[in-house]
């Protein structure tokens, strides 16, 4: 059963792909990200799904209907935070929900209801007249995915939606998530906070280059990609490459980045034992279990030493 | 089986929840332009009583005392000055307005404050984000045009029960001008003084020279071609037919009424054309 389901999806720009054969499902009520450094695909994967962006092939389908033939049906029963806010600027805060609510053909009466709802649930309530210029990003965000839920949606589009916001209405925003996803709505997000997909993501799939590059639940991927732990070590920003090379065999793989060595190995503590039996001699040190960061670092990754 | 029921139900439900916005989004999405529109409202309604008032000054009793002594008893076109020139003023405020509304908030609506990105992310199609500013406008057009009669007929300058008709005249002469406008400007990706530019060799000249002041046979044979491409003239002469019964040939009354739809509808479409383009990012 799927409430999202692509098959080689593909998306192209001239003679550019953004997004290159993608294929996945989303089950009713998981909650999916997508994940992948910047000019992925992420986005465009994410206007496609939301009916606004005409696929270049593969087959689609969203709540079972195909977005070519049924945008507005669809349209109708999606919430949208795109990556960037297009709430009017020239309307007030509380405005901003009515004016939403009534392209979907809902009652005034029940937007009305809906707007002052959310209002609280984005904890914009005693901001409600104020124009939406006023309001500082992290409001605004807010402010959208207040806007996103106006429809009561089955599935909701969320493109980076906490860029932008502080720790605390980050917290909050995940716990709101948490309980849309308790109530059965299906979540397709995408974020470059790993922490964040590690909290929301059932499953995920990291994209790069317009391709998956792999597929499955936080665990699974930090299983498959990566060791248990990780030893961090930094010599100082120019010894650091030097050093590597006299590390080089240690653990499964190294990778080096400008300000430290990364040294994937199931023991953690016995690889520091091993680098300071090496001779070498760390400014720091850190032992920490493995994260979807390194999985990450590990698929779109620049300097890969195995 | 209870797999493809639910799928069927997702469907279902979605089919439902899209029915209102097929038919209605033009007007949901007009909606929104008329919010934005009533936060001006008082100073709409103060520019829709002044400008005409205005005018009536400047040309009815300035003017006026000036044209209709040099035209002798016979007038301009059989009436005063005054009775004259109405029908095109109120035209003229037509295009104005269409001009104002079809250039920079549509540049807006697409990137500054982009409310047509949004309404196309919910159920509205692009052909109703289109739909519903031509709705929008054309309200805003036949309001104020409506007040602007109203000032006039309380002048004396067009009589009531005819005069009237020179408001849907006029909104279509907005239109007509608009649409192709609203094209040109939905097609525009940067803003590089293009529309001041409008402003400047379109909408000027076509008020000068679309026999709005003075008729069209005054002007040397050469330029009377603008005022032949102009909707102004053509929506400034059906508006004189209606408010003081000027004789016009009938296949002309066609030709104005056949031009300006065509304008309409033909701007219409190309901006519903060059919309969906735009908005299927
Ligand atoms: N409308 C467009 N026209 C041309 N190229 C585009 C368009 N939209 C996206 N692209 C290109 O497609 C690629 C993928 O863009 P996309 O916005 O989907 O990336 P993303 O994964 O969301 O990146 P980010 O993390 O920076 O948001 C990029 O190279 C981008 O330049
Ligand atoms: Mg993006």
């Amino acid at each position: 059963m799927t409430v999202i389901a692509a098959s080689e999806l593909v998306k192209r720009y001239g003679d550019f792909a953004a997004v290159d054969g993608i294929s996945f499902e989303v089950a009713p009520g998981e909650s999916f990200g997508l994940l992948g450094p910047n000019g992925a695909g992420k986005s465009t994967t994410m206007r496609m799904v939301g009916a606004v962006s005409t696929r270049t092939s593969g087959s689609l389908t969203v709540l079972g209907l195909d977005p070519d033939d049924y945008g507005p049906e669809i349209r109708s029963r999606l919430g949208v935070v795109p990556q960037q806010d297009n709430l009017d600027n020239e309307l007030r805060v509380r405005e901003n929900l009515l004016t939403y609510g009534r392209y979907f053909g809902l009652p005034r009466r029940l937007v009305a209801e809906r707007a002052d709802e959310l209002l609280q649930f984005a904890q914009l309530a005693d901001r409600a007249g104020a124009k939406v210029d006023e309001l500082s990003g992290g409001m605004k965000r807010r402010l959208t995915i207040a806007r996103a839920l106006i429809n009561d949606p089955r599935i909701l589009l969320l493109d980076e939606p906490t860029t932008g916001l502080d720790p605390q209405a980050r917290h909050i925003l995940w716990d709101r998530l948490f309980r849309l996803k308790e109530q059965g709505t299906t979540l397709l997000l995408t974020t470059h906070y790993m922490d964040e997909a590690e909290q929301l993501c059932d499953r995920l799939v990291v994209v790069d280059h317009g391709r998956i590059m792999a597929e499955g639940s936080p665990a699974s991927l930090i299983r498959s990609y990566s060791t248990r732990e990780v030893l961090e070590v930094r010599f100082g920003s120019d010894r650091n490459a030097d050093a590597a090379a006299a590390l080089a065999g240690l653990g499964d793989r190294l990778e080096v980045l400008p300000d430290r060595v990364l040294v994937y190995a199931d023991d953690g503590e016995a690889a520091l034992a091993e680098v300071v039996a090496r001779g070498l001699q760390p400014l720091t040190s850190l032992v920490r279990r493995s994260s979807l960061e390194d999985v990450f670092l590990r698929l779109t990754g620049r300097s890969l030493i195995e | 089986m209870s797999q493809t029921r639910a799928t069927t139900d997702f469907a279902a439900e979605a089919r439902a929840a899209g029915v209102r916005a097929r038919r209605f989004g033009a007007l949901y999405s007009a909606e929104h332009h008329v919010r934005v529109w009533r936060r001006y409202l008082g100073v709409n309604v103060a520019s829709a009583i002044g400008t005409p008032v205005m005018y009536l000054f400047a040309f009815g009793v300035g003017l006026g005392v000036l044209v209709n002594a040099n035209a002798g008893p016979g007038g301009v076109d059989g009436v005063s000055y005054l009775v004259f020139i109405a029908p095109a003023l109120i035209a003229t405020a037509a295009v104005t307005i269409a001009s104002d509304e079809f250039t920079y908030p549509v540049m807006q609506g697409f990137k500054w404050n982009p409310i047509y990105v949004g309404m196309h992310a919910a159920p509205i199609s692009a052909r109703q984000v289109v739909d519903g500013v031509i709705i929008f406008v054309a309200v805003r057009i036949f309001a104020t045009t409506l007040v602007y009669f109203l000032v006039m007929a309380a002048f004396g300058a067009v009589p009531l029960a005819t005069g009237l008709l020179t408001v849907p005249i006029a909104t279509l002469t907005g239109i007509a001008f608009g649409a192709p406008l609203f094209a040109y400007a939905a097609a525009q990706r940067e803003d590089r003084g293009q529309f001041a530019v409008v402003q400047r060799v379109l909408v000027l000249p076509l008020t000068l020279f679309s026999g709005t002041l003075f008729p069209l046979e005054q002007l040397p044979v050469f330029l009377r071609p603008i005022g032949w491409i102009s909707p102004l003239w053509h929506g400034a002469e059906l508006g004189r037919v209606t408010s003081y019964a000027a004789e016009r040939p009938v296949w002309m009354i066609a030709v104005h009424l056949v031009f300006l739809l065509a304008l309409a509808i033909g701007g219409w479409r190309l901006t519903v054309r060059v919309t969906r383009k735009r908005l299927d990012a």
